[in-house]
């Protein structure tokens, strides 16, 4: 068969029934198949990084590899953000992008960069495939490599004669990669050692990252977290690992964390790390982070074992496996004591530093809004969320039960993310209620998807928490740069709702509080794509927040802020 | 700073070279010297890399280069093992006391003139690190025009391969 069948054969024996991308020249022979084929659903999005993101979003909420296809040149550059951000927070992405013909490459074709070279350090892995009777194994391979181990990208280039050219079809069945053997199983003595640590330690805190969603290791994480009596702190893409509304969990670390978890993991005895990195939006300042702490570090990728944060018991594997033998072997020996003291101090914190923002004035409070979409969904529904204080009123307010309903660009912190994101995991999940909370600066980034979401019938809500600034870097301006607002004035935003209108959406706007619940309420029961543009409070701030370069437990919130306003303001950090 | 010297087998296929530095370049340790060549089985190069840092960088290397998926083995290699590098040495000579004086350096140290010019010798030398300096330092004296150096080239001492 043709090199372009071989390849779609190749997605068909995956299991992949959908894919995003956009055609050009170079991906033409394989986009004549995908017309021509009826088991895989193609969506067209309006910009190659908006595919990126979208077969992220897929990939995140599933579980599965997210596929998306771009041509040479200005189509495969442009899938860098996104698979830049999908590296970053180790999401399974296959990106397929056409390549001129291999007798010209290296001659500066049209259409022609060197993808493989420039994604180079964003990809889990990439090739350049010179030859068609390659196609099934370097598909089976990319697969697997994006699948297993620590997640992440891979993408294939592919020159148009490669996809033109002849094959037989047999794809393998299992993939032997010399240079490639993830670690699975934790190591017994270290298992050992860490359980011995946690029965022993008065103050622990599980410390829980995007890895534990990864391996779904919800049930064990919970599990361990009960038995034990430890209180729970996530990361960002952590969030959902465990139930935010159990009484341990304390929420999220790091910056803009809840002080009840920054204290606890100041104050803690030992630390167990679970698919998290100790990334520096987490730790703050190193040498305050954790200071009189073990650290356990339960991590599929063994260059995260100390690369930040010393570790004393490593344990490389997956934490599913892991989570698991440690909860036996804790079984095993007696349970331990419950740390009543440790337990009463982080209920307390809880009690004495609750989110909160200011909920007696008339205008409208970010927070409130995504405290309505809260109220008015389901525990299944899916939120993506743009960049900024969006995303951390997104991430703060919200609370997520289950695991692979809260989707955000963690690492990379990618303007753009959510609404093509939020458009994959309607994808996934057509049935599901999805949301995007974005900012007005964040959704213009990407706001020509509304044209596939419009496209594909795909019922997706934006709220648009329009604070008409680029608002957290207003924010750092504002405590940091003494309120010079360079270019982040967003006064002159175009008219959403007629954006949306224009687009074929529903648009919705909403200045009055009172407006606030109703509007929610008509995105959720309409099934189209909807719009809101809230006009919120302009100048509101992040608090919780751990001004950057200082400990966590320098943690300030806006009863802080409010006391000492004008007179110490947070010092600039120089980030 | 120590110097440690790190033994790769990797796949011998286009790209792997540009990821390894690539590698490198973006975590920002640096590389003195790498070589690399291709191995009793052809389908295998073996990289020698040499870098200056702690062990915690050291750590950190090995355990990125480790993650490659073309990087099928990496060692550290330190106490037994040889290592051996080789230097091209042009000096000045233009006086014929110096031209004996060279050649005798050149004896001790066992290296060989390849050139002999009006004006300048070309010398010659294998050998580990440490050799390879001291006989630069002896030419300097003379006048030392250019140095072509290779990277270092290094596997452990006895039976012990990086293989298994
Ligand atoms: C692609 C990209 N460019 C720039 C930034 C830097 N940045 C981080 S947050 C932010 C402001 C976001 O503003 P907006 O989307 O309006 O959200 P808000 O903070 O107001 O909620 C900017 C510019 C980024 N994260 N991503």
């Amino acid at each position: 068969m043709k090199g372009c069948e071989a390849i779609i054969e190749s997605l068909k024996k995956e299991g992949v029934d959908k894919v995003f991308g956009y055609p050009g020249g170079a991906v033409i022979d394989l986009y004549d198949t995908i017309h021509q084929e009826d088991e895989i659903q193609h969506i067209l999005t309006r910009h190659e990084q908006a595919a990126a993101h979208a077969a992220d979003g897929y990939a995140r909420v599933t579980g599965e590899p997210g596929v998306c296809i771009a041509t040479s040149g200005p189509g495969a550059t442009n899938l860098v953000t996104g698979i830049a951000t999908a590296h970053m927070d180790s999401a399974p992405l296959i990106a397929l992008t056409g390549q001129v013909p291999t007798h010209m490459i290296g001659n500066d074709a049209f259409q022609e960069a060197d993808i493989t070279g420039i994604t180079i350090p964003i990809t889990k892995y990439n090739s350049l495939v010179k030859d068609p009777k390659e196609l099934p194994k370097v598909m089976k391979k990319a697969f697997y490599i994006a699948s297993t181990g620590r997640n992440g990208p891979v993408l294939l280039d592919l020159p148009k004669d490669v996809q033109q050219g002849e094959t037989d079809f047999h794809y393998p069945e299992n993939i032997d990669l010399r240079g490639y053997k993830p670690t699975y199983k934790g190591h017994p003595l270290q298992i050992k050692k860490a359980s011995k640590a946690i029965m022993e330690a008065e103050r622990p805190v599980l410390y829980v990252g995007g890895g534990v969603i990864a391996s779904d290791a919800t049930k064990q994480l919970t599990k361990l977290a009960e038995k034990c009596m430890i209180p729970v702190v996530t990361t960002l893409t952590g969030k959902g690992a465990f139930n935010e509304n159990h009484p341990l969990s304390l929420g999220m670390v790091g910056m803009h964390g809840t002080k009840p978890a920054n204290y606890a993991v100041t104050e803690s005895d030992l630390i167990i790390a679970v698919g998290a990195r100790f990334d520096d939006r987490v730790t703050g300042k190193l040498e305050g982070f954790a200071p009189n702490a073990t650290v356990i570090h339960i991590d599929i990728d063994a260059a995260e074992i100390s690369k930040n944060i010393k570790t004393h018991i490593p344990i490389v594997g997956d934490a599913k496996n892991i989570l698991k033998d440690l909860n036996k072997k804790i079984d095993k020996i007696k349970q331990r004591k419950q740390q009543t003291e440790w337990h009463k101090k982080t209920k307390r914190w809880k009690k004495e530093h609750p989110l909160e923002y200011d909920e007696t004035t008339d205008t409208i409070k970010p927070q409130y809004i995504v405290k309505e979409i809260d109220r008015q969904t389901p525990d299944n529904t899916i939120i993506a969320t743009e960049v900024g204080q969006c995303q951390m009123w997104a991430a703060q307010y919200y609370q997520y039960k289950q695991p692979r309903t809260f989707i955000t660009s963690g690492g990379l912190g990618t303007m753009g993310y959510g609404l093509p994101a939020a458009i994959g995991a309607q994808v996934a999940y057509p049935k599901r209620k999805v949301w995007n909370i974005a900012g007005d600066g964040s959704i213009q980034m990407n706001i020509q998807e509304l044209a596939t979401a419009v496209k594909y019938q795909l019922p997706v809500n934006i709220a648009i928490l329009n604070n008409k600034y680029l608002g957290m870097v207003r924010q750092w301006q504002e405590l940091f740069y003494d309120e010079r607002y360079s270019e982040t004035d967003l006064g002159d935003n175009p008219d959403f709702q007629r954006i949306a209108e224009g687009f074929g959406a529903l648009g919705i706007t909403v200045t009055k509080k009172t407006e606030v619940p109703d509007a929610i309420e008509r995105a959720n029961n309409t099934d189209r794509p909807v719009l809101i543009d809230f006009h919120v409070d302009r100048e509101e701030n992040v608090y919780p927040m751990v001004p950057a370069g200082a400990t966590l437990s320098e943690i300030i919130d806006r009863k802080d802020v409010e006391k000492t306003q004008k007179k110490t303001k947070p010092t600039p950090m120089g980030d | 700073m120590d110097l440690h010297v790190i033994g790769l087998l990797v796949e011998n296929k286009p790209g792997v070279l540009n990821r390894v530095a690539n590698l490198f370049s973006r975590r920002g340790y640096n590389i003195e010297t790498i070589s690399v060549g291709v191995t009793e089985n052809p389908e295998i190069s073996r990289m020698t890399i040499t870098l200056k840092g702690d062990e915690d960088v050291l750590e950190q290397v090995i355990k990125q280069l480790n993650k490659q998926m073309d990087i099928i083995k990496v060692t550290e290699l330190k106490e037994n093992y040889v290592e051996r590098g080789l230097a091209l040495i042009k000096v000045n000579a233009d006086d014929p006391n110096s031209r004996s004086e060279i050649i005798q350096i050149a004896d001790i140290f066992r290296a060989n003139v390849v050139d002999v010019g009006k004006k300048a010798l070309t010398i010659e030398v294998t050998g580990d690190r440490t050799k390879i300096e001291a006989i630069t330092d002896m030419l300097k004296e003379h006048g030392i025009k250019e140095i072509a150096q290779t990277g270092t080239v290094a596997m452990s001492r006895g039976r012990k391969s990086i293989g298994g």
